[in-house]
């Protein structure tokens, strides 16, 4: 009997045009990343690598101090910093600013944290319109549906399914060219943000000495949405910290050239504060909402923590041949590919989705190419045996363990590891598959034998190596 | 208190105390090439108009001049005050308007014009790059909401990319409240991965360098 | 130089594809190195460890280091075994001290079968001859853990005879993953199946890969296709004469 998860994997391997949709849109953002990297576009790559490394990894080793400073920082520059433990105090508190200011509609730029958050569905709840701004976002926010990519939320849509959405929920006409698609969309949001009260957008840094925060887009939806309504709110993990401005020219060269393959995307801001003196355009006030939602749990973690090293450039969902197999959808939180294999686990409890780590063949595609080197195997192998921990008292786990036992116990004394290795090359015959394997249909339906036959055949089996070894030695002997 | 939760929680996961100093930072990392000035300009046009940027390189403030005049004409336009814009008398072309006392009467203006003229703070050349403080006489809005984006850059400040940027600049917000890094025209892959230009911000830009 | 190397032939050479097995004892002595099989080798303890079972893994990684431990060189047809002793029993024996020592000892003698030719024996060409047309697999844990790219092609082309054509997206997954292949099967087959595309698109007899269970993987997906491709391990190739 199958699990959900599985049944919805089958699916999306069995659809045809959203595997080809996956695979060509993840590859054309591998090519564009690969000559970005290339050692003639960015000779010191692995230097920056390791660079990005050792700063996060000091960031957030000494997290509150930087927290701390950010916040003393964001006040000097005219702003407020405002802290929220999980979800419900963030729509607590733009609820409650809202309310203040006499303010209706939100627009949002894109942040994967509030998605984290559910928070467009919550702040509907308090009769708030909130508005998502990036064209991927707002289609998909129009559809209804959850971001398909970490970068690229309508990777999974064509441009028909994306024409079919405006003319269902804007009443246009059904226009199927993206450029078109493209110009009903800033018509339309252009209303939106002249008529907001509210930008609200993440992060993609948090700048502790300069109480900044840094948004990197490529649309201007985010510098409309933090230059056109009077109040600007930032909504960002904790993690999202770097300590210096200058440390901005290590990320900001690999975080474009890893997502999109660009050297800089077109439009980096980096905002401190509510417009000054004599300004003439900019809000009027500005809050950085800093959000745990669990992030100190994976604090806790020594071996684990450098999961909040993540600055969330999508190349890892890109390079991993499962996620190009079945798709963002299929993973169990907004976080897909193998970063969301990582965090959903520490996130969400290990027992609320305990195949996830097991869902990857440890390729390494996603280390070899992470910007801040975050050994994602490595940690998948750790969840893995704290799944198993977790679940121990589980009969599947049980008979699982006890299998692994007796396996390892076979291995420990060879003699009877040869013997059987004897005993099923007589089963499964001298590789011509007359052996009595073959013949016992009730073993082939065996769980991992069945597995395996679903997709491919068996290896012929034989004598095993010792034996012909024996033989070959006593040849060369005499 | 939130803050108290979330500090408390975060020293805790760390074994740090209250108050404690933190561990040696890694050393900034800021490399600038010599790049010859001339080199530095090639470099600046080849990255901007890789991305669909049209460029032009002006002797004098007057050229500049006459270059803004023959591409907006007699179409609607609107300047910020920056100072390096009145030296190529860019507001006394006819179509351009400079007149906006305050951020309502400035977004009407920039709401129907066809080009938004702006100066700029610096330029990138490894990049394309403009470099945009605003302030008093550098609205964000002129170079965010016209269809057509255009920027006059003085050729002594261009640099040869972000480190010299953030060397000539370590804490930009003591400069301002919005630095912003313009790279070419606005544009988004989000249908099908399909490139289209223009999305919430000009789709065209122009870079006359002075 | 030649000396003398003990040869772990890995479980699955052992019970699957003992040709392999031989045909590097073969090349070994050929270039002039004694060959001697512990037979109380059995496995490194990578399945377990994998599935997340550590302390059975750990039991069967203490038997590989007894057995091996007075060994000169360990050589090894297979990369995922080879990074599994030289990179994963650190993290094994993490909290065990005298085994964390033994391990570190052990892993700089243990060595990946091409990696010996090439950097040990300090040899390209090992005499081989083979008339065919064939493409190479870049093994996943051969490549990003112990770095082997160059290597095996280099062996390769010192094969009289032989034509390499390299495949298109060498370096995605073949989708075995241990018992991936067996909990997402689909996912694995899925995977497997856009390797054969790549394979099928170079026109070549063979693959080839310094990695069993990549081949077995791959074969049984051809063999289900009906493709005629077949798949030889490196070791094979290089004992052809």
């Amino acid at each position: 009997m199958a699990a959900l998860y599985q049944i919805n994997i089958r699916k999306a391997l069995a659809d045809a045009r959203l595997q080809s949709a996956i695979y060509a849109s993840t590859g054309r953002l591998m090519d564009h990343r690969r000559h970005a990297m290339a050692p003639d576009a960015l000779p010191d790559y692995q230097e920056l690598r390791t660079q990005a490394n050792l700063i996060k990894k000091h960031t957030i080793e000494n997290l509150d101090h930087y927290l701390e400073q950010f916040e003393v920082q964001v006040a000097a520059h005219g702003g407020k910093v405002v802290w929220a433990k999980d979800g419900g105090e963030v729509v607590e508190f733009l609820g409650e600013l809202a309310k203040e200011k006499g303010a209706r509609l939100i627009v949002k730029s894109k942040s994967m944290t509030t998605e984290e958050i559910d928070l467009n569905e919550r702040l509907g709840h308090q009769h708030l319109e909130t508005v998502e701004t990036d064209l991927g976002e707002y289609i998909i926010q129009l559809a209804g549906e959850r971001p398909y990519h970490i970068v690229a939320p309508a990777l999974h849509l064509t441009r028909y399914e994306v024409a079919e959405i405006f003319t269902r929920h804007l009443g246009v006409e059904n226009e199927t060219a993206p450029e078109k698609l493209t110009k009903i969309a800033r018509a339309t949001l252009r209303q939106k943000f002249l008529a907001a009260d509210i930008g609200v957008t993440g992060a993609n840094f948090l700048v502790a000495d300069s109480g900044a925060v840094v948004l990197v887009e490529n649309e201007g939806n985010a510098r409309m949405s933090t230059t056109a309504p009077r109040i600007h709110v930032a909504v960002a993990g904790i993690e999202k910290l770097v300590p210096r401005a200058q440390d901005l020219a290590v990320f900001l060269k690999l975080l474009g050239r890893s997502a999109t393959g660009q050297p800089l995307t077109v439009y980096t801001s980096f905002l401190s504060g509510p417009r000054r003196g004599e300004e003439i355009d900019g809000p009027d006030e500005f809050y950085v909402v800093l959000l745990d939602n669990g992030r100190t749990r994976v604090l806790a973690d020594r071996d684990k923590r450098q999961s909040l090293y993540c600055i969330r450039c999508g190349a890892c969902l890109n390079h991993c041949p499962v996620y190009r197999k079945i798709g963002g959808h299929n993973y169990p939180w907004v976080y897909s590919g193998p970063i969301g294999a990582i965090i959903s686990p520490q996130f969400m409890g290990l027992t609320h989705d305990p195949w996830l780590p097991f869902a990857s063949s440890l390729c390494g595609a996603c280390a070899e190419v992470c910007p801040v080197k975050i050994d994602i195997p490595r940690l998948l192998l750790e969840l893995r045996s704290e799944v198993v921990k977790a679940e121990e008292r589980q009969p599947g786990r049980r008979l699982e363990r006890l299998a692994f036992r007796a396996w390892a116990w076979v291995m420990r004394h060879p003699r009877i590891y040869e013997m059987l290795g004897l005993a099923a090359g007589a089963l499964m015959g001298e590789g011509d598959g007359k052996g009595w394997l073959s013949r016992a249909p009730a073993l082939m339906n065996w769980g991992p034998l069945r597995a395996w036959l679903s997709q491919r055949d068996l290896p012929p089996a034989g004598r095993s190596f010792r034996q012909l070894w024996r033989v070959r030695s006593a040849r060369v002997k005499s | 208190m939130s803050r108290e939760y979330v500090l408390h929680k975060t020293r805790t996961a760390l074994g740090r105390n209250v108050g404690q100093a933190p561990a040696p930072a890694p050393p900034v990392r800021l490399r600038i090439p010599q790049v010859d000035v001339e080199v530095r300009l090639a470099n600046f046009f080849q990255a901007l108009e890789k991305l669909a940027g049209k460029t032009s390189r002006a002797g004098s403030p007057a050229e500049a001049r006459a270059y803004v005049a023959a591409l907006i004409g007699d179409r609607p336009a609107v300047a910020s005050n920056a100072p390096f814009l009145r030296e190529c008398g860019i507001p006394g072309l006819p179509s351009v308007r400079t007149d906006f006392t305050g951020r309502e009467a400035l977004r009407a203006v920039c709401a129907t014009a066809d080009f938004g003229i702006t100066s700029a703070d610096y330029a990138l050349a490894d990049t394309g790059t403009l470099v945009l403080l605003s302030s008093s006489q550098e609205a964000r809005m002129i170079s965010l909401l016209p269809p057509v984006h255009v920027a006059l850059v003085p050729r002594e400040r261009l640099l040869t990319g972000l480190d010299e940027l953030l060397t000539l600049l370590p804490q930009p917000s003591e400069q301002t409240s919005s630095m912003v890094l313009i790279t070419g025209p606005s544009r988004t892959a989000d249908i099908e991965q399909i490139l289209v230009r223009g999305v919430h911000g000009p789709g065209e830009i122009h870079v006359v360098v002075v | 130089m030649a000396g003398r190397v003990s040869l772990f032939v890995t479980c699955i050479v052992d019970q699957l594809f003992p040709r392999v097995g031989l045909a590097m004892a073969e090349v070994l002595e050929r270039v002039g190195w004694e060959v001697d099989f512990p037979e109380a080798q059995t496995c490194c303890g990578q399945p377990a460890f994998n599935s997340g079972y550590r302390d059975e893994a750990r039991q069967v990684a203490r038997h590989f280091l007894r057995v091996f431990r007075d060994a000169e060189y360990v050589v090894v047809p297979s990369g995922s075994c080879t990074a599994m002793i030289t990179h994963h029993y650190e993290d094994l024996f993490r909290k065990e001290p005298e085994w964390l020592e033994e391990a570190r000892r052990l892993a700089p003698r243990v060595w990946e079968f091409s990696r010996f030719l090439l950097e040990v024996a300090r040899l390209e060409d090992v005499g081989a001859r083979f008339d065919a047309v064939v493409t190479y697999h870049d093994s996943c844990h051969a490549l990003r853990e112990l770095n082997i790219r160059e290597g095996p092609r280099r062996l390769l082309a010192k094969v009289r005879g032989l034509e390499v054509r390299e495949m298109g997206k060498t370096e995605e997954c073949c989708g075995f993953g241990g018992t991936f292949s067996v909990k997402f099967p689909e996912v694995s087959g899925g995977m497997a199946r856009t390797k054969i595309e790549s394979i099928v698109e170079t026109g070549a007899d063979y693959v080839v890969s310094i990695d069993s269970s990549c081949l077995m993987q791959i074969q049984g997906v051809l063999a289900r296709a009906g493709l005629p491709v077949g798949t030889m391990h490196l070791a094979e190739v290089l004992a052809r004469q």
